[in-house]
């Protein structure tokens, strides 16, 4: 069965006239990377707070259909118990300090010392997932006097640390530089390949195509399209939509008209994309 | 109006020596793109043009006006600076409040601040989000308000932290049309951001920042083919810039254009 099963779910806030996710039926197995995309207000992060218990438990409102993770029913738990395996890094990094630590390192061991972590094993996890995500250097640090970027991998950080069996991350890499983000990816399909689940928001397509198992196109609060990466990240669909698309695949449509792109499918990666252009004179 | 900055250097009293050696002019009317790893100093040296910091040591030079003898104050007169978090910035009760402070601030006549107001609405798309508390919009929002409030004092300079991150495809289009605007006014615009794609088609000059040093500072098209020097901080090279180099096109290509003419030679 899989991991996380939505069926049919509808929602809206108690202040929008609207729902803002509209019978979202999605099915996603245990270690499962999956991506979702969307224009701004697509519902993306109300996604997340469906996933991660916020939505109903916290912004109220009407809610229909079911959420169940690990085989648990949203509606029949409460948010304290939901956390112990969903672990949500939020869209907005800056506000996501606990405001109880004077350190880095306690900041990112708050959770893990609210669970009754033995001393020796908590150190040894922070550490670790410090190294991660490049910020063992931060250690001593006060988590107030952080650059946009260094806060967002505290904030990561802090999630990470948990190893929630469900991993949902609303655009963690909007404040990291071109190399970090990178990076970020990468340690995500790691552990996704460790076991963890990870439903995970962002824009930059080609790191999508490079390293998610699948993509989940969100307008409107529907899903619009779903699929293996490649194949949604070069529909015209996403296109006509408002979508981004990676320039790889942009500039390949173009060529395309002018006879420098000889494949049938449009890449989304600088190695699809190196296959399939040819030079005027080839 | 010019900005000049010689030899600078910040600490923060936590005794971090963050900026160490700074010297850059930028001539009115320029477009730059400040880009490096995180931690770098890009904020930090940005808050230095309109005196939110000062100097250490050296100087920083807005027209004729040293920050280190000019108030916060009067240098808003000159420099716009719009926050990497917007809720650092925005504290009105709705959009439209939030966005005559700034020029009803810099005594701007009332039938200046109206038309201010009116075109930073208009080139924000915000329109019909002026009864709107700010509060109540995503974060995606709360920044295109943040933007309009600084575009609306209409100040020679104007400064843009990450504008474009979370924004989708047609706000960032809409972003772009505003430094264009801006541009097209004569204004200096000075843009950090990560997003290097968006950087190589929007900017003609780039500043790549590392360890609180300049690492490299020209033309577009010169500093982002530089790979190995901008892996330094962090930076790769945009997409097709990437991709012509792979193909093995002789010149740097930045944007679309550019890679499809050299493909066609
Ligand atoms: N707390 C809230 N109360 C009322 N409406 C909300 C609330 N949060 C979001 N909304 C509305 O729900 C819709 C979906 O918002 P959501 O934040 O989920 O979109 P998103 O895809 O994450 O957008 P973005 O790319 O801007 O982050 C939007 O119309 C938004 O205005
Ligand atoms: N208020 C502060 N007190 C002490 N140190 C600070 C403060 N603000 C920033 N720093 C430190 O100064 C360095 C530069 O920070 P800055 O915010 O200028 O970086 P940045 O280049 O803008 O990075 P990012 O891309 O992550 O936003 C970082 O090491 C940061 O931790
Ligand atoms: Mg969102
Ligand atoms: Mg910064």
């Amino acid at each position: 069965m899989a991991f996380i099963n939505l069926q049919n779910v509808t929602y809206q806030y108690p202040l929008t006239k609207t729902p803002v996710l509209q019978n979202i039926n999605l099915q996603v197995n245990e270690g499962e990377f999956v991506a979702v995309i969307g224009p701004n207000g697509a519902g993306k992060s109300t996604l997340c707070y469906a996933l991660a218990g916020f939505v109903p438990h916290f912004f109220k409102g009407e809610i229909s259909g079911s959420i169940e993770v690990a085989g648990v029913e949203s509606s029949k738990s409460t948010l304290d118990e939901w956390v112990m395996n969903v672990g949500l890094a939020f869209q907005n990094p800056f506000n996501q300090i606990s405001g109880a630590k004077y350190t880095v390192f306690e900041e990112i061991a708050f959770g893990l010392e609210n669970s009754g972590v033995p001393r020796e094993e908590m150190k040894a996890r922070v550490e670790e997932a410090m190294k991660l995500t490049d910020i063992s250097d931060l250690a001593d640090r006060s988590p107030y006097s952080l650059s946009g970027g260094q806060q967002q991998r505290v904030a990561l950080t802090s999630i990470l640390v948990m190893q929630p069996k469900l991993l949902v991350l609303d655009e963690p890499t909007s404040q990291m530089d071109p190399i970090g983000t990178r990076e970020v990816f990468s340690v995500v399909r790691k552990m996704a390949e460790g076991g963890m689940t990870v439903v995970m928001v962002e824009h930059k397509m080609e790191w999508i195509a490079q390293f998610a198992d699948r993509v989940i196109a969100l307008k409107d609060g529907q899903i619009l399209l779903e699929g293996k990466p490649n194949e949604v990240l070069t529909s015209n669909i996403l296109a006509e939509n408002g979508f981004g698309v990676s320039r790889y695949t942009s500039t390949a449509r173009e060529a395309k008209k002018q006879g420098l792109w000889r494949k049938e499918n449009l890449p989304v990666t600088l190695d699809e994309a190196v296959e399939g252009f040819v030079k005027r004179d080839e | 109006m010019k900005i000049q900055i010689d030899n600078l250097r910040f600490t923060y009293p936590t005794g971090l020596e963050v900026l160490r050696g700074i010297s850059l002019s930028i001539e009115a009317g320029e477009q730059v793109a400040i880009v490096g790893q995180n931690g770098a100093g890009k904020t930090t040296l940005v808050r230095h043009f309109n005196g939110l910091l000062q100097p250490a040591s050296g100087s920083v030079m807005i027209g004729d006006w040293d920050t280190k003898k000019t108030s916060v104050a009067k240098l808003a007169s000159r420099v716009g600076y719009v926050f990497q978090n917007p809720d650092e910035q925005l504290f009105s009760k709705d959009v439209a409040t939030e966005i005559r402070f700034g020029p009803r601030n810099l005594g701007y006549s009332k039938e200046k601040i109206d038309e201010l107001v009116t075109r930073a609405l208009a080139l924000t798309e915000l329109s019909d989000k002026t009864e709107t508390n700010p509060y109540d919009l995503s974060p995606t929002w709360r920044k295109m308000v943040a933007l309009a409030s600084v575009i609306a004092m209409d100040t020679p300079i104007v400064i843009f932290d990450e504008p474009t991150t979370g924004q989708d495809a047609v706000n960032v289009a809409r972003i772009a049309h505003v430094i264009a605007e801006l541009h097209r006014e004569g204004k200096t615009v000075i843009t950090i951001t990560h997003d290097i794609d968006f950087c190589a088609e929007n900017f003609e000059r780039v500043i790549a920042l590392s360890k609180g040093q300049i690492l490299l500072d020209g033309p577009a098209r010169e500093v982002l083919g530089q790979e190995e020097i901008l892996a330094q901080t962090y930076v790769d090279p945009p997409q097709l810039t990437r991709l012509g180099k792979r193909l093995g096109l002789k010149e740097t290509v930045r944007n679309q254009d550019e890679f499809l003419s050299a493909m066609r030679k």
